[in-house]
This record gives structure tokens, C-alpha cells and sequence, in this order.
């Protein structure tokens, strides 16, 4: 770890927990009906399925701060 | 409304066993429920798993059960902002709250607060913090209130009683929902409400996963089913260039809400009440299985449509009171056979009774300690203070059994986003105060309070306490807003502002009893 990132406790890492935000409060991305799958239009299915990618997102952070001891 | 008996049945076993469950697991543990740490904290005891059911229970309410499938039924694509909304709320959990936690167990912390008072010395800011707490909660106790009163009516307990002196009397299922959650909380209490979210979390997956399974095979399938629903509402319209439109509203109503949702008291009673801060991290990667239940049940609400249940004679007398709050008990009734209906309605009925009962412990451990305490009777023995707290949660829930009938507004949901504007208030003396050791004081952070607050009530009012949506015309562009964040932003601003101005003109000491190393 280098000097800085001592100081300021700040890992590329953390990025990962401001993809949701960009992911989700970006509407006009996923206000569509295409692709539909299983005839669900995206704009459902396209959030329903970042439940999952959230915690995909969080769960390397927490590893990061748990072998850091934080 | 007539009532099955099969359905009935069930419904009332359940409902009332789980609710027993809490009196018997107090009696079991021999907990001191005189004490206030205990009973309204606890003992800071949950691990991670008990932290998953009881965070679960009490985040996910009748909001989740009743008002977001509402919304998704009446208004189509709007009522989905639930699901961003729930999911945005975890990297804040994870980010956020374990500094809270931190330094609310180094300090004993009970309340946010609590908290308030010991970084910046200021008894005025800490009763902002907890007075807006309190009124903030009571609209979101009114929603679970109306979610119980929905179930209650629904199941067909909606008899009229004739009584002496007042008359016919019709809101048996309101007064019913307000009976059992006063005798629950006043002796239950946290640890009695932890053992009944894990029978809650099991009878919502149950009821959650039986219904996406079973209706859309009943109907033939998703394509069919969004096939039925209104075109016209079935995606967010579109902005033009002189108003930014729907997905705005959209996307701040989602970031808002996420904000709001952990400075609830009874979001903090849950995260204080978890044994460690690796607790609270696991549980921002393990909650979000909620959330996919939320957004199943969000999907519901497009089935109801589907299904046409709004059109159907027998729930005609349910929309006709309830109006599309009665979308999911309709739609349980139409398409489960009778015991499992039963079954879901108790889901729901605990659903809302779990979170009610927390909110309600909350509302009175903020009042005891931040303002009996500290202002009427300093040297109030522990029994007193536990009173007290006990006195005060049932006060809430009698003003929240106000704002149900005062407020009978045809979507539930306008109640938690009213909250939510209120609350969002207290986050720079909450949030932003965990991170910035100088940069604001109590005169900036009560100024910028009291302008957010101002400014977020009389949006409110503006709007008749019907929506939560303002449109803010700024440089010709029509910007639709969730008020909490318009309201917020004014807030930070003059507290940032006025905290630099007082920090120049004047030398004051700092009074923070907290040093850096308490939040870690």
C-alpha cells in the first residue's frame, strides 16, 4: 500500500459502490421494452436484476476491508 | 367484503400465534424490559443472522406489501422507483452507517440524537434531530396502521358495531389494526420483535414466491400479463427540452428515498441494535434479498392489473375504500385457494405489525432521552425513563391513527414519501457530521434545518399532501423533484455557508466529545 492510500484509506475498490447509482439513477438507459425476456420488458427485468448486481458490486469491497482488518 | 371462514381461520391462528410468539420469547429471555437498553435496544446484542430477519422486518413494511404494488398497479412504471430506491439504500449502509455504529457504541448512543448532542455539544440541534425523528416516523406508522387495517378488512373483519353513544361505527378494521399494535409494543419490546421478523421473513418468502409462481401460470405467462397492462404507463414518458419529466421524478424519488431510509429512528434502533460493524457490512450484501422480493411483489402489482381484479364485483366495496392500496389483498383473495390466502394476509399483517411495533419503540426512546431527559426530569430513575419511552410510543401511534384517518389518500405511499422529506432534514447533522470533523457547526447545521424544513413543508402543503413530486422551474426548464431533495440540497447549502461565516466571526470552543478514532 502506498503512502497515500494509507492516509486517505481510499482503493480503486471503492468505485464499485458508486456503479449502482450510475447503473440505476441513469433512467433513460433502461426506460425501454427491448430486450424482453421471457416477456418481461426490460425496464423491469434490467432492475430487478440489480438486486443481484449490487450485492455483486458490494460483496468485493467488504472482502477488501475485512483483509485489511478495518 | 364476506369473510371465508377457511381464509379466516388461518389468518387469525397466524396472525395472533406470531404475535404471541413476541410476548412468549420476552418471558423466555427474562429480560428487563424496565430498562430502556433493553427494551429498546435489544442489549446491542444481534448477530448477523438475527440482524438479517430483523432489519428485513423492519425496513421492508407495508410500504413494500401495500404501497408499492399499489402504485405499480394504479400508475404503472412510477410505482418501480421502490426498487432502485432499495438497492441505492445498501452501499449507504455499508459506506455510512458503520461509523455510526462506531461511534454510537463507544459513547452509548441510543438515538441519532444522541449522537447530535455529544459531536456538537448542542442540546437545540440534538431536539431538531429527535423531534424531526418522531415526526417523521408518525406518517410512516400511519402507513402500517392503514397496511393492517387493508388485511383487516380484507380477510372480512369489517362489521359495524353500533355503539351507544358515538353511533354506527365502520372503521372496526382501523381500530383493531390500533388495539393490537399498542398491546404488542407495550410489551414486547425489541427482543420479542426480533424472534417474530424471522417468522415474518419466512411467511413473506413463502407468500412472495408462491405468488409469482402460481399467478402467471394462471394467466399465461409474463408476456401476457404485460401485454394487459396500459401502454400508456407501462414505461416512464419522456422529458422535452423544457421540462426534464417523469424519469427525473423517477430517479429522484429513487436517490431521495435511499437517503432518507437509514436516518429513520427505527432504521437507526436496527443498526444500533446489531452486535458489530462486520454485522451491518454482511447485512448490506445479504438485505438486498428484500429487495428482490420487493421488486416481485412491485411485479404483482402488474398482475392485479392483468388479472382485472379492480373490475371484479366482490372486491368492488375493498377499491371502493382502499382504492388501489386493495390491489394485492385482491389479487391474494382471487388467486389463492383460501388457507393459503389466509396465509398471505398474515404475512402481510405481520409484515406491517413488525416495523409499526419498532418505529413506535423508537419514536418513544427518542423522546425519553432527548427531550424528557434532557429537558423536563434530568434525574429520572431507569424505570421512569422506560415509562416514559412506553407512554410516548403510544402517543405516536395515536397521531399516527390521526394521519390515517385525516389523511385518507388514495395512495398509501404519499405518507412514507412525506416522512421522507421531513427526515431527510436531519442528514447533515446525522451523515455529514460523521465526516467532517470542522467544517460544520450546530448554529449552520440548525439553520440549514430549519430552511430544509420549512422549505419541505411547505412544498408538502403546496402539493396537499397528495404527492411528493414538486416541479421546480429554474432558467425557463421544469425540473419534477422529489421535494426531499430540493429541500436538501437548501439545507447543506446554508449549513455549509453558515458554518464557515460563524467559524470566521467568531472563536467559540469546539464542544465534540468525539475524536477520530471513535468512528473506525
Amino acid at each position: 500500500m502506498d503512502e497515500k492510500t494509507k492516509k486517505h484509506g481510499f482503493h480503486p475498490v471503492y468505485l464499485l459502490l458508486i456503479v449502482p447509482f450510475v447503473a440505476l439513477l441513469w433512467v433513460p438507459f433502461y426506460n425501454r421494452i427491448e430486450p424482453q425476456i421471457f416477456g418481461i420488458p426490460f425496464f423491469y427485468w434490467y432492475q430487478t436484476v440489480w438486486t443481484f448486481l449490487g450485492t455483486a458490486c458490494t460483496i468485493p469491497v467488504y472482502l477488501y476491508e475485512e483483509r485489511k482488518g478495518k | 367484503m364476506s369473510a371465508n371462514p377457511v381464509a379466516l381461520t388461518v389468518f387469525l391462528v397466524l396472525f395472533f400465534a406470531t404475535a404471541g410468539l413476541g410476548f412468549y420469547a420476552t418471558k423466555m429471555k427474562t429480560v428487563n424490559l424496565s430498562d430502556l437498553g433493553q427494551w429498546g435496544l435489544g442489549g446491542r446484542s444481534f448477530g448477523t443472522l438475527i440482524a438479517w430477519f430483523l432489519l428485513g422486518g423492519d425496513i421492508y413494511t407495508a410500504y413494500t406489501f401495500v404501497a408499492v404494488p399499489a402504485l405499480v398497479a394504479g400508475a404503472g412504471a412510477t410505482g418501480f422507483f421502490a426498487v432502485p430506491f432499495t438497492i441505492l439504500m445498501y452501499p449507504v449502509l455499508f459506506v455510512v452507517m458503520p461509523r455510526l455504529w462506531s461511534v454510537a457504541h463507544k459513547h452509548g448512543y441510543v438515538t441519532a440524537a444522541d449522537f447530535v448532542r455529544g459531536r456538537f455539544g448542542s442540546r437545540g440541534l440534538a431536539l431538531a434531530v429527535a423531534a424531526t425523528g418522531i415526526v417523521a416516523t408518525i406518517p410512516y406508522i400511519a402507513l402500517q396502521l392503514m397496511g393492517m387495517q387493508i388485511v383487516f378488512a380484507g380477510i372480512g373483519l369489517n362489521f359495524t358495531l353500533n355503539l351507544p353513544v358515538i353511533g354506527a361505527f365502520h372503521d372496526l378494521p382501523l381500530l383493531v389494526a390500533f388495539l393490537v399494535l399498542a398491546i404488542y409494543t407495550y410489551h414486547s419490546g425489541l427482543h420479542g420483535t426480533a424472534i417474530i421478523s424471522v417468522a415474518k421473513g419466512i411467511l413473506v418468502y413463502v407468500a412472495v414466491l408462491a405468488a409469482v409462481v402460481v399467478i402467471p401460470i394462471e394467466l399465461g405467462g409474463y408476456g401476457k400479463i404485460f401485454a394487459a397492462a396500459d401502454p400508456k404507463t407501462l414505461l416512464l414518458g419522456h422529458g422535452t427540452e423544457s421540462n426534464l419529466g417523469p424519469q427525473f421524478s423517477f430517479a429522484s424519488l429513487a436517490l431521495g428515498s435511499a437517503l432518507a431510509l437509514w436516518l429513520y429512528p427505527h432504521s437507526i434502533t436496527g443498526v444500533f441494535s446489531s452486535s458489530s460493524r462486520s454485522v451491518l457490512k454482511r447485512n448490506a450484501f445479504l438485505l438486498p434479498s428484500f429487495t428482490f422480493a420487493l421488486a416481485l411483489i412491485a411485479l404483482l402489482g402488474v398482475m392485479a392489473v392483468a388479472v382485472g381484479v379492480k373490475g371484479m364485483p366482490e372486491y368492488a366495496e375493498g377499491y371502493r375504500i382502499f382504492g388501489n392500496n386493495f390491489a394485492i389483498p385482491a389479487l391474494f383473495l382471487h388467486s389463492f385457494s383460501p388457507w393459503f390466502a389466509g396465509l398471505a394476509f398474515a404475512a402481510i399483517g405481520v409484515g406491517a405489525l413488525v416495523p409499526a411495533a419498532i418505529m413506535a419503540i423508537s419514536c418513544g426512546n427518542l423522546f425519553t432521552r432527548n427531550i424528557y431527559k434532557e429537558f423536563i426530569a434530568p434525574d429520572c430513575t431507569p424505570a421512569t425513563e422506560s415509562k416514559v419511552a412506553k407512554i410516548m410510543s403510544l402517543a405516536t401511534k395515536l397521531a399516527a391513527l390521526f394521519f390515517v384517518v385525516a389523511l385518507q389518500s388514495s395512495y398509501a405511499i404519499n405518507l412514507q414519501l412525506l416522512g421522507g422529506i421531513w427526515i431527510c432534514q436531519t442528514l447533515p447533522s446525522v451523515m455529514l457530521a460523521l465526516y467532517t470533523p470542522r467544517q460544520l457547526n450546530a448554529s449552520g447545521l440548525l439553520l440549514g434545518w430549519l430552511a430544509g424544513m420549512v422549505a419541505g413543508t411547505w412544498m408538502a402543503i403546496s402539493l396537499q399532501f397528495k404527492g411528493a413530486v414538486y416541479s421546480l422551474d429554474l432558467f425557463g426548464v421544469t425540473i419534477p423533484c422529489y421535494a426531499a431533495i430540493i429541500a436538501l440540497l437548501l439545507n447543506i447549502l446554508i449549513a455549509y455557508v453558515v458554518s464557515f461565516l460563524v467559524r470566521t466571526i467568531s472563536n467559540a470552543p469546539v464542544r465534540d466529545e468525539t475524536v477520530a478514532e471513535d468512528y473506525l
